[in-house]
């Protein structure tokens, strides 16, 4: 029988009994093949001695027995590891962090417990997906939307405790955390608290304020180890009524400078508040919704050929892309609101553009109107047109770009995400895809297409990340050398100052720290303080984000 | 008379096990529509990819839709579903029970000879 580090069997034994007797004996998985599933298929340790062991599975369906099950742990001093829906692929899945410990799979707890259609809010357990809540608003006409990440059978939960994002508003919604409002939280001791104007005996506003009375600790349950969540509270939005897309072309590789600046002007001024997309066509990037075929033309090909890590030369290119109307950079922009607005505010873009940027040259779209019907359902997601996850509809069709295909005919086991952040200007960006470039190159990292052909997505209003997948093989000896890479390149850009936005679990260890080196690592420190205090048994979620309980830190010092 | 009562019985069992059979099927049907369909479906831009990667993968040798094989095996249905392939990821019984992968398994084998 596997069992946690420093657990005898016969308490592990008899915690189990506990356990089943709180959630009910067929909710405690421990046969291999059933607990076997919590392991990580896209684990960049698969299959090595280090890939967390996981003795059991517990699956409550209540904050209560959540509560009970917390409580014996304690008693036992057995680890668990909180997961809402556990589809976290390419930062880590449903396994935990820490070998050893048992994961708390929170999937069956998947009530919509309010939906307040005016102020435009729900109250939502862990278990709630993107899917589940989509169509309890179809089903039931509420005229609701939401941000939707690319995998939608995500949770709302999840996603925002490890600060996911999204495609929608740029107002809140596609940067999950900011929305939400109002958690209820198991603490390590089994205590239950809850945040904002839920503290009170009595509140009315749960889900309309963020703020109670006094500090506010939400902050501390996203990418951390510091509770179980069982409810959170989402602000959402009214449903859409119209939303227009617009692009605008730009023909000079130094246009960059002006056109960032423009884009940041006009998303804080919320002139649009849908994503804005950027492609560079002439050095081959390929988006969806634009210029979704790769470079076949020689003469093209021959201009791009990257010489020592060089970025291949603009002034050729530039005059190529003239020859041919191939824009050197794209904006993709999109709108929502109603088209009377968007028109407008579209309008307004187009004259700043023209104004500023000479030789800019524009593509308007057909604007849509809510509800959509079937026939214009049926064309979102094909080639040219815009995505289901930019209006809020759900689809899985991001994977279709990782799996096989005729592009990737070999594709690996999984992937893992490596996603800098850097400022949100031309020559900020101009350097980071040389430094990534050369340095990939270096490392002999193998990427889909060279770092000139990708922009950063600009999620948040006023940083690009450079999200990449780097492949996740079946051969332990080519992930070894992957993880070495990674951790070198997350240094080289903390470095400079490009932190990452969130992280890969199984790397946590090796690069949390990089990004919290201020002082003598005093925040590394306040955060062991933190966990000290509200975990003394140490047992929630040990080592993500690299915060671990004082008995391990003393076992991994030594 | 012996015979026909017999005869009767097997007919009224054989009755109840079809209608076993399409029960099972619909509720395969299901959970195959809620989980493996967003992949497995058309192969359209709105597809997670797993019928396009078949296709790729088979290249028409079999049908790239799982719902028109044949020839898949109720081990090989599970050890995918269980463990993943090359990029699809694995479920687990909370997502999908024992008992809702045999009804997907006897979903998709409902053509095998
Ligand atoms: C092809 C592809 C595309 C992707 N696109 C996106 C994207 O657009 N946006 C994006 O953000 N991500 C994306 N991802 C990453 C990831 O798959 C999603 O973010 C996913 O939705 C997260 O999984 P989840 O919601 O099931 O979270 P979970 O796996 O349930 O949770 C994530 C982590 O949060 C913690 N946690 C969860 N619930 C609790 C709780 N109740 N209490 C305490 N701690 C908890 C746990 O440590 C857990 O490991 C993508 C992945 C792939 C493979
Ligand atoms: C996220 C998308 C996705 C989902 C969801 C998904 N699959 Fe798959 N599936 C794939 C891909 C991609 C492949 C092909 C992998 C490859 O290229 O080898 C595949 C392959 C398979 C195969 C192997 C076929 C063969 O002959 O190689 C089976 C069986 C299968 N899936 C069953 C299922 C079932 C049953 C479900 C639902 C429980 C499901 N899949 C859900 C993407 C998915």
């Amino acid at each position: 029988m596997r069992t946690p580090d420093g657990v005898s069997e016969s308490d592990f034994r008899k915690a189990l009994e506990e356990f089943a007797n709180i959630v009910g004996s067929q909710w405690v998985f421990t046969s291999p093949e059933a607990v076997d599933l919590y392991r990580d298929v896209y684990s960049i340790y698969r299959n090595e001695p280090e890939e967390p062991v996981i003795p059991a599975a517990i699956a409550p369906y209540t904050a209560e027995e959540v509560q009970a099950v917390v409580k014996v742990a304690n008693r036992y001093r057995i680890p668990l590891y909180p997961i809402s829906t556990g589809k976290n692929l390419g930062y880590g899945g449903p396994s935990p962090v820490y070998s050893g410990s048992l994961v708390l799979d929170l999937k069956r707890m998947d009530r919509i417990l309010n939906v307040d259609v005016q102020s435009a809010t729900v109250l939502v357990e862990p278990g709630v997906s993107f899917y589940q809540l989509y169509e309890y608003f179809e089903e039931n006409n509420i005229p609701l939307t939401m941000d939707i990440p690319d995998p939608a059978w995500g949770s709302l939960v999840g996603h925002a405790l490890d600060r996911g994002l999204a495609h929608t508003y740029s107002q809140y919604g596609r940067d999950r955390w900011s929305s939400r409002c109002g958690m209820e939280v198991v603490l390590p001791t089994g205590e239950l608290i809850r945040t904002g104007t839920g503290a009170a005996e009595n509140t009315a506003i749960w889900q309309d304020h963020q703020y109670g009375m006094g500090p506010q600790i939400d902050g501390i349950f996203a990418q951390s180890n510091y509770g179980v969540v069982t409810k959170m509270g989402f602000w959402l939005r009214p449903a859409h009524e119209g939303f227009r897309r617009g692009r605008v072309h730009f023909a000079n590789f130094d246009d960059i400078h002006k056109m960032l600046e423009l884009d940041t002007r006009l998303q804080n001024m919320e002139v649009y508040n849908g994503m804005a997309n950027l492609g560079t066509p002439l050095y081959g990037s390929m988006m969806p919704g634009m210029h979704e075929k790769p470079v076949t033309d020689p003469e093209h090909l021959r201009l791009l050929e990257i010489k020592d890590s060089k970025r291949p030369d603009p002034g050729p290119l530039a005059r190529y892309g003239k020859e041919n109307r191939i824009p050197f950079w794209v904006l993709d922009l999109k709108y929502h609101g109603p088209n009377s607005i968007t028109k407008a505010q579209w309008e307004y873009t187009r004259d700043l553009f023209s104004r500023e940027v000479p030789g800019c040259w524009f593509t308007e779209y057909e604007p849509l109107t809510f509800p959509l019907d079937k026939a214009t359902m049926d064309t979102l997601n094909e080639p040219g047109r815009v995505e289901k996850v930019h209006l809020g509809i759900p689809t899985l069709a991001r994977f279709a770009s990782v799996m096989r295909s005729e592009l990737n005919p070999n594709p690996d086991v999984g992937h893992l995400w490596f996603a800098p952040m850097v400022p949100k200007n031309g020559t900020e960006v101009l350097k980071a895809q040389e430094v990534l470039q050369r340095e990939t190159d270096r490392l002999g990292v193998k990427l889909p297409f060279p770092y000139y052909a990708q922009m950063p997505l600009f999620w948040y209003p006023r940083v690009g990340i450079f999200l990449a997948g780097w492949q996740v093989s079946p051969d332990p000896k080519v992930n070894q050398r992957t993880r070495e890479q990674y951790i070198e390149l997350t240094q080289i850009c903390a470095d400079l100052g490009w932190t990452e936005y969130r992280a890969p679990a199984p790397l946590h260890k090796d690069i949390i720290g990089m990004a919290n080196g201020f002082n003598d690592s005093a925040m590394m420190k306040f955060r062991n303080t933190l966990k000290d205090a509200i975990d003394p048994n140490g047992i929630i979620s040990a080592g993500r984000y690299d915060v671990w309980p004082k008995h391990l830190r003393e076992e991994r010092e030594s | 008379m012996k015979r026909l009562i017999l005869l009767s019985i097997l007919a009224a069992s054989m009755g109840v096990a079809e209608a076993d059979d399409e029960k099972q099927h619909a509720r395969g049907k299901a959970v195959y529509g809620k989980w493996c369909l967003i992949c497995h479906g058309e192969d359209n831009g709105s597809s997670g990819g797993g019928t396009r990667a078949l296709k790729v993968l088979y290249k028409g040798v079999v049908p790239a839709k799982l719902e028109d094989r044949t020839d898949m095996t109720p081990e090989f249905i599970k050890t995918v579903v269980r463990q993943g392939q090359a990029g699809m990821p694995n479920f687990r019984y909370t997502e999908i029970s024992p008992e809702d992968l045999e009804a997907v398994i006897a979903y998709l084998r409902r053509n095998n000879k």
